[in-house]
């Protein structure tokens, strides 16, 4: 075996223990190992609470995929096509919410359409109501939350699918005699297909996996996510075990149809020849500016009240419809305060630990799987994608099952209440974020260049340190971003893994909300928020290629 | 090929062109089922050029490879200058190598691309800078250091990459299609500049291409490869006027093939149609056999009537040439040959009897496949 081999064998290895192996100790807890017993699935079968919940993580996601799909394609063909004033700078806030941590965007709706926010409290007020006209709860105020944060999935794929859009292809069906609505449903939605299909998968696998909305919103209406946390924090170890299992394989089961719908479907010849001119539009372009500009207003606001709520000072508004009183009082706490300021302390080494950890394994998989041709590259790359497939609560579960045990001759350490577990979750996570970046990379990468360096006399370090870094810098920087942010604004694994000396600011969030302390959950948000999109803006842009070109995104 | 018949540097060339220096021997390689270098040995003399020629797919650049080390042999050596370095890595092989799209780093200025592998070298400071110096005014691109490649054309790029791949002063320069990049108009420029600055460095070199005149002018000597086979080695005039196989006769400029029957005792291949022409074959040819009849436009032309080595046949189109003409002529009795003749010489629809010229190149023939081609299907 040669030296790569080996090298390749190892790191197959790890990722098994970090990837599959807490799956498959979840997998044997549920089935009571070493009893060997399908009484927990029997229970479970049993339980009617259970298969309203699994129903309702489905159509709830079918049901989000449509409202998603309803706003984010026309506005895809209305930013993509069409010209009018402050299009790009409209087209570029429309997609904003993909900057946001999940989390953030929840307890935003929460203050602007609560029972108790700006909405519903000028509602009260006006029309003279004594109790709030309605309460943000239940599977509505899930769907409205998931197709607000979700939209923009089908938003960026349809936009990308178009601009690779050959016009030719459209002047050659125009230049036959279709007319514009035929051209539309023969050619340019069939060549689209890839990429609504890819938007499609996306949000479904995010809203299966979706943990926040439900989590805050949901009240007794309960889907899988969240009766496994429940089931966990109820001490009822076997039927989350159960729960977690099923839900996986809701998951790959989802995964594997859709794939399978578009097996033998690949739309060549897009891709080539230049994209469509837009459409300069005429008297309407006022009109579609103004729409534009108020739909971006919309879209917005939910941020723009988190931030104004972050100014509150505690027990300063109460019956008011806007707060009396605004300072910054909330942000000095976080920041003076030692225990206000732990949460942002440990998301920060956390998500960089965990960001480091990942891009060092997708970077090493990839190169040894690209540029080293080692027969374990499918296998390599098949492990790391595996965390992107399966909702967050299944690894966080299993992560737990797993590392709560003292048995290292079979790979089990007690990890879970230290401050090791968070990180190692984390980057369990981000795997396939920076593995498909480094994998990406390398495969754009000529393979030539590593060939020149070599003939030029450079060993392995010298053509790593001075060609490969520099030129897989981009991807690496784009996938590692996508990674950091996950992890800073992580809510998922957190709520089951955390402790109370590494809790993160999500976790700080939401029992601030608890304690009352709305405008200091607000501070945090917007810490939060600005973290992420300096993050993003800064290395994370090219991010944009990766989302949209191979539907990489993690669900919430 | 004037560059390389009457230019000082080429006679240096051939001077030093004597003593072995690279040597392939019994190089296998195989890709699952798929053979692509068979047992293949061939030497390459200190100071020679050697133009590794073939079609596509008929395993030239994988040899090109298992020289540089990119590519380990299933079995066989590479050796220069009698060292063995099949074990060794490409980094340690001491191989300058031209890529086919030169994979210059995109993300190092001119200078720096050319300076990689002094550096990878550890050679210091000044000692660089003046190599680099020397590497670029030697391919007219002094003053180039500061240059980002991807300002810069394609015929610059090709020469920042022979620069980058002399100036560590190699064993070996291994070029892989070095002109395909290019455009038309560009590439006969490039080549002769090419074939100056490899003849002024006075390295051992080889180089892969698909194109003739490229192996022709740039090459001491041509080694066809025909899956993974070496067809023939020789100069160009060897391989044109006497190839060693039917397939190098095909390869190697215009030819027709028709079917024919060898008369040993008196050196000539019967014609279908009943002619005979002298030819050329291998003494182990038995007598009767079947043969491929190998002939070129121009040792064929147009005899006046009937005779024992007039073939009849019917033109069938003319391919204007300039000052020569090619006549596409279906004989009697079977097969298809073309003539090189001046314009006027026929018509198509003529009746025309076509004879091999008494001072021309005789045919050659090959044991035969019963397939008459015409050049182009020949080829």
């Amino acid at each position: 075996m040669t030296r790569r081999n080996l090298a390749a064998a190892f790191l197959a290895l790890l990722l098994l223990w970090l990837v599959g192996y807490p799956l498959l100790v979840t997998l044997a807890q549920a089935l009571e190992a070493p009893r060997w017993t399908l009484q927990h699935f029997t229970e479970f079968a049993r339980r009617p609470e259970e298969w309203r919940a699994l129903w309702a993580s489905i159509w709830i996601s079918l049901v989000t995929v449509g409202l998603a799909a309803a706003i984010g394609v026309p506005l895809a063909f209305l930013f993509e096509r069409a010209e009018f004033p402050g299009r790009r700078v409209l087209g570029s806030l429309v997609a904003l919410p993909v900057v946001l941590p999940p989390l953030v965007g929840v307890i935003a709706f929460l203050f602007l359409y609560g029972e108790s926010g700006f909405v519903a409290r000028g509602i009260q007020a006006v029309f003279r109501l004594e109790e709030p006209p309605w309460r943000l709860a239940g599977p509505a105020a899930v769907l409205l939350v998931h197709a607000y944060t979700m939209y923009v999935y089908f938003y960026l794929f349809t936009r990308a699918g178009l601009a690779r859009l050959d016009a030719a292809l459209l002047e050659a069906a125009a230049g036959l005699g279709a007319r514009p609505r035929t051209v539309l449903t023969r050619v340019t939605l069939p060549l689209l297909r890839p990429a609504l299909t890819g938007a499609a998968l996306l949000t479904f696998m995010t809203s299966l996996a979706s943990f926040s909305a439900p989590y805050v919103f949901g009240g007794g209406f309960r889907v899988m996510t969240t009766q496994i946390v429940a089931s966990k924090l109820n001490g009822d170890i076997p039927a989350a075990m159960v729960e977690t299992v099923t839900l996986a394989a809701v998951a790959l089961i989802g995964l594997a149809l859709i794939q399978r719908s578009e097996t033998g479907r690949v739309v060549a010849g897009g891709g080539r020849g230049v994209a469509p001119a837009r459409r300069q539009l005429g008297r309407s372009r006022r009109f579609v500016a103004g729409f534009g500009w108020v739909l971006a207003a919309i879209l917005l606001l939910p941020h723009a009240t988190l931030l104004l709520v972050s100014l509150v000072p505690r027990s300063t508004w109460t019956i008011e419809i806007l707060p009396p009183v605004l300072n910054l009082s909330n942000y000095a706490a976080l920041f003076s305060e030692p225990e206000r300021l732990r949460p942002l302390v440990n998301s920060l080494w956390m998500a960089v630990a965990a960001t480091a950890g990942a891009l060092v394994l997708g970077f090493a998989a990839a190169r040894l799987a690209v540029r080293g041709r080692t027969p374990l590259g499918g296998t390599l790359e098949t492990l790391l994608a595996i965390p992107w497939a399966l909702p967050g609560t299944v690894f966080a579960v299993a992560l737990s099952a797993t590392f709560s045990v003292h048995a290292p001759w079979v790979g089990r350490f007690v990890l879970v209440g230290t401050a090791a577990i968070l990180p190692l979750g984390y980057l369990v996570r981000n795997l396939p974020l920076t593995g498909r970046a480094a994998f990406g990379g390398f495969r754009q990468l000529d393979p030539a260049l590593d060939e020149a360096a070599s003939s030029l006399g450079a060993g392995w370090w010298k053509r790593l340190s001075r060609v490969d870094l520099p030129l897989l810098a981009p991807a690496l920087a784009a996938g590692a971003s996508l990674a950091f942010l996950t992890a800073l604004g992580d809510f998922v694994i957190s709520i089951v893994l955390y402790t109370f000396e590494t809790r993160p600011i999500s976790i700080e969030i939401l029992s601030s909300l608890r304690l009352q302390e709305t405008g200091v959950a607000a501070a945090y948000g917007v810490v939060l928020a600005a973290l992420s999109a300096a993050v993003f803006f800064l290395w994370g842009r090219r991010g944009d290629e990766m989302r949209t070109g191979s539907g990489l995104h993690l669900p919430h | 090929m004037t560059e390389k018949d009457g230019s000082p540097n080429q006679s240096a060339s051939l001077r030093s062109a004597t003593r072995p220096y690279l040597s392939l021997d019994h190089l296998e390689k195989t890709f699952g089922s798929l053979r692509v270098t068979a047992d293949l040995s061939l030497v390459v003399s200190e100071g020679e050029i050697l133009a590794l020629l073939g079609p596509s797919g008929s395993g030239k650049t994988t040899v090109l490879r298992l020289i540089a080390g990119f590519e380990t042999p299933d079995s066989g050596r590479v050796l220069v200058d009698g060292e063995d370095v099949t074990p060794l890595p490409p980094e340690r092989r001491r191989f300058g190598i031209v890529f086919q799209h030169y994979a210059l780093f995109p993300h190092m200025t001119v200078g720096e691309n050319v300076a990689f592998g002094l550096e990878a070298r550890r050679r210091k400071g000044p000692e660089v800078r003046d190599r680099v110096a020397r590497a670029l005014a030697a391919v007219d691109l002094a003053g180039f250091e500061r240059r980002k490649v991807t300002e810069i054309s394609g015929g610059q790029q090709q020469r920042v990459a022979l620069a980058r791949a002399l100036a560590p002063e190699p064993r070996i320069l291994l070029l892989d299609e070095p002109l395909s990049n290019l455009d038309p108009s560009l590439r006969e420029r490039t080549r002769r500049e090419l074939a100056r600055i490899i003849r002024a460095a006075g390295i051992t070199t080889l180089f892969v291409t698909h194109e003739q005149d490229e192996a022709f002018e740039l090459g001491d000597r041509v080694a066809l490869l025909h899956e993974g086979k070496l067809e023939q080695l020789g100069t160009a005039r060897e391989l044109y006027s006497s190839p060693a196989t039917r397939f190098v006769a095909g390869f190697i400029g215009r030819s027709s093939v028709i079917p024919g029957v060898w008369e040993k005792a008196t050196g000539r291949a019967r014609l279908p149609g009943g002619a005979a022409w002298r030819a050329v074959a291998d003494s182990d040819l038995l007598d009767g056999a079947p043969v491929d009849v190998v002939v070129r436009p121009e040792a064929l032309t147009f005899a006046g009537a009937r005779n024992g080595t007039a073939a009849e046949g019917r033109v069938l189109e003319t391919r204007f040439a300039g000052h020569e003409t090619y006549f596409s002529v279906a004989l009697e009795g079977g097969g298809e040959v073309e003539v090189l003749a001046v314009p006027d010489a026929a018509q198509p629809g003529w009746k025309v009897f076509v004879a091999p010229l008494p001072a021309g190149p005789l045919p050659r023939v090959y044991p035969g496949t019963g397939l008459s081609l015409s050049p182009v299907e020949a080829k």
